[in-house]
């Protein structure tokens, strides 16, 4: 089994250790590892770490979970803008 | 400031009282202990119910009223004209859709049947196999908490907001406050919602908890306020645990999902089986609401009269004491109609309806 693994995250190829959240791989594409926009245009980003707060909310092949609750699978598709 | 009347509760229906009071004239105290109300918590659907002529007329008249304020609200009381679906499942709703129709019809509210697809073009989100609906295009909703706010700032000159909790009653009418202070004014309107027994033990007002579930934002997903028929029978029962099909579409794009009815628990925990009883009714209806994320589960109790209707109007042997309390599950809807009566009541002048129904009654006398 491979120690990697690669997702997309709004269409650009990441590679993560293997067993890392989705969190984890916003923050290592780049930036503040922003995950949303708010209802008034602001950017968030992760900020429990532990599914309470609602900030890390993406779309994840096609459904929206918690960017921080979710362990990154081969090939994941994330989207931070839908 | 030198009020003439003090509102206890600065939720939606003290900030309406107090919004009323103020056009009629009187200088305004209103004292908030900031407990977190119903007012925090409901769904602030505008909705017309019918289940008794007297219910019928305070919610036309309130729902009227909101519709007259709307243009004017800020923007952040978040009013939707979204109107209600009253969903028939089979064809016993859907006659009961049909007498319902012509009792709002009776009174010159406008509501129109749609057929099963009729229905689904509406609101393609529902299952298939679903009867058709009611619509009552009236209706609409809105963000309870700051519309409170917003009726309190409108007459900024003559209504003062204070924090302040008020501990106790005195016979004479003098409010006794957490600090150890006193109050006086001529009159006083208790609007403290599910704590008004704890000012005035003899009241008949018991709390009914529901649990409330808003989700992630779907824009589009749902566009009327969404209600089953069967909701006028599960609501109403006056015992045991309920649940009926409630989906609210907030203007944000997220489903604010009710609704659960529970007596005689004041343990605001969000209970597991009853939110599983809950979702699982949507899902009934909706059943892609499986697929959305759920942001925030939460509850909050409502105040019940015996039978449903506010209690409006002079305290019948405390002095200067005036009710304006037990709006239940629809005090959001009904505080501007509420507000009208009492300040009528209190001033002198002729509510626009009848008040009689409203009257304080069901008072345990207490040593
Ligand atoms: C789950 C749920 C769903 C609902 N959905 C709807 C809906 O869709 N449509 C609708 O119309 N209604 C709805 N309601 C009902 C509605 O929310 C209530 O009827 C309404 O908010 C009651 O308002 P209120 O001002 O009487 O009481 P509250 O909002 O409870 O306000 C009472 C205020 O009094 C203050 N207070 C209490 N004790 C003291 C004291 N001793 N001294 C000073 N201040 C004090 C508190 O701090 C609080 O601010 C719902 C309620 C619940 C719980
Ligand atoms: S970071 Fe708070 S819920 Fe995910």
């Amino acid at each position: 089994m491979s120690d990697q693994t690669q997702l997309h995250i709004d269409g650009q190829l990441v590679r993560v250790k293997a067993g890392s959240s989705v969190a984890a791989a916003l923050r290592i594409a780049g930036g503040m590892g922003a995950a949303r926009t708010s209802v008034t245009g602001q950017p968030r980003a992760p900020f429990c770490g532990m599914g309470v707060c609602q900030e890390c909310r993406v779309q994840i092949d096609g459904r929206r979970r918690l960017a921080c609750q979710t362990v990154c699978a081969e090939g994941m598709r994330v989207e931070t803008t839908a | 400031m030198d009020a003439d009347v003090i509102v206890i509760g600065a939720g939606i229906v003290g900030a309406a009282c107090a919004h009323a009071l103020a056009q009629a004239g009187r200088r305004v105290c209103v004292l908030d202990a900031r407990l977190g109300g119903a007012t925090g918590a409901g769904m602030g659907h505008l909705v017309v119910m019918d289940d008794n002529a007297a219910e019928l007329e305070l919610s036309r008249h309130s729902v009227a009223q909101w519709r007259a304020l709307a243009p004017r609200l800020g923007a952040d009381c978040a009013y939707s004209p979204c109107g209600t679906l009253w969903i028939a499942a089979n064809d016993e709703e859907m006659a009961e859709a049909e007498r319902k129709q012509q009792r709002l019809g009776a009174l010159g509210i406008e509501s129109r049947l749609l057929g099963a697809a009729e229905l689904a073009r509406a609101e393609p989100a529902l299952r298939a196999g679903l009867s058709g609906a009611l619509e009552v295009p009236g209706d609409g909703i809105l963000y309870a908490p700051n519309a409170a706010r917003w009726l309190l700032a409108q007459h900024a000159a003559s209504v003062h907001v204070e924090h302040a909790k008020v501990e106790a009653l005195e016979d004479d009418g003098t409010l006794r406050l957490a600090d150890g202070s006193r109050r006086r004014a001529p009159q006083v309107v208790l609007a403290n919602g599910i704590e008004a027994t704890t000012l005035c033990p003899e009241l008949p007002i018991r709390p009914k908890k529901g649990h409330l579930l808003i989700t992630d934002r779907y824009p589009g997903t749902v566009h009327h306020q969404l209600v089953e028929l069967g909701y006028v029978t599960s609501a109403h029962h006056s015992d045991g645990d309920s649940v009926a099909f409630n989906v609210q579409p907030r203007p944000t794009g997220q489903l604010l999902v009710g609704s659960s009815r529970q007596f005689d628990t004041t343990d605001l925990a969000v209970e597991a089986p009853m939110l599983a009883r809950m979702l699982q009714r949507t899902l009934d209806y909706l059943p892609g609401l499986a697929d959305l994320n759920a942001v925030r589960a939460w509850t909050g109790l409502r105040a019940a009269s015996p039978d449903g209707l506010p209690l409006l109007g002079k305290h019948p042997w405390r002095e200067k004491l005036w009710l304006a309390v037990g709006h239940e599950g629809l005090g959001v809807t009904t505080a501007p109609g509420s507000a009208h009566v009492l300040a009528a009541l209190m001033t002198g002048a002729t509510p626009d309806f009848d008040a009689a129904p409203y009257a304080p009654r069901g008072l345990r006398e207490v040593a």
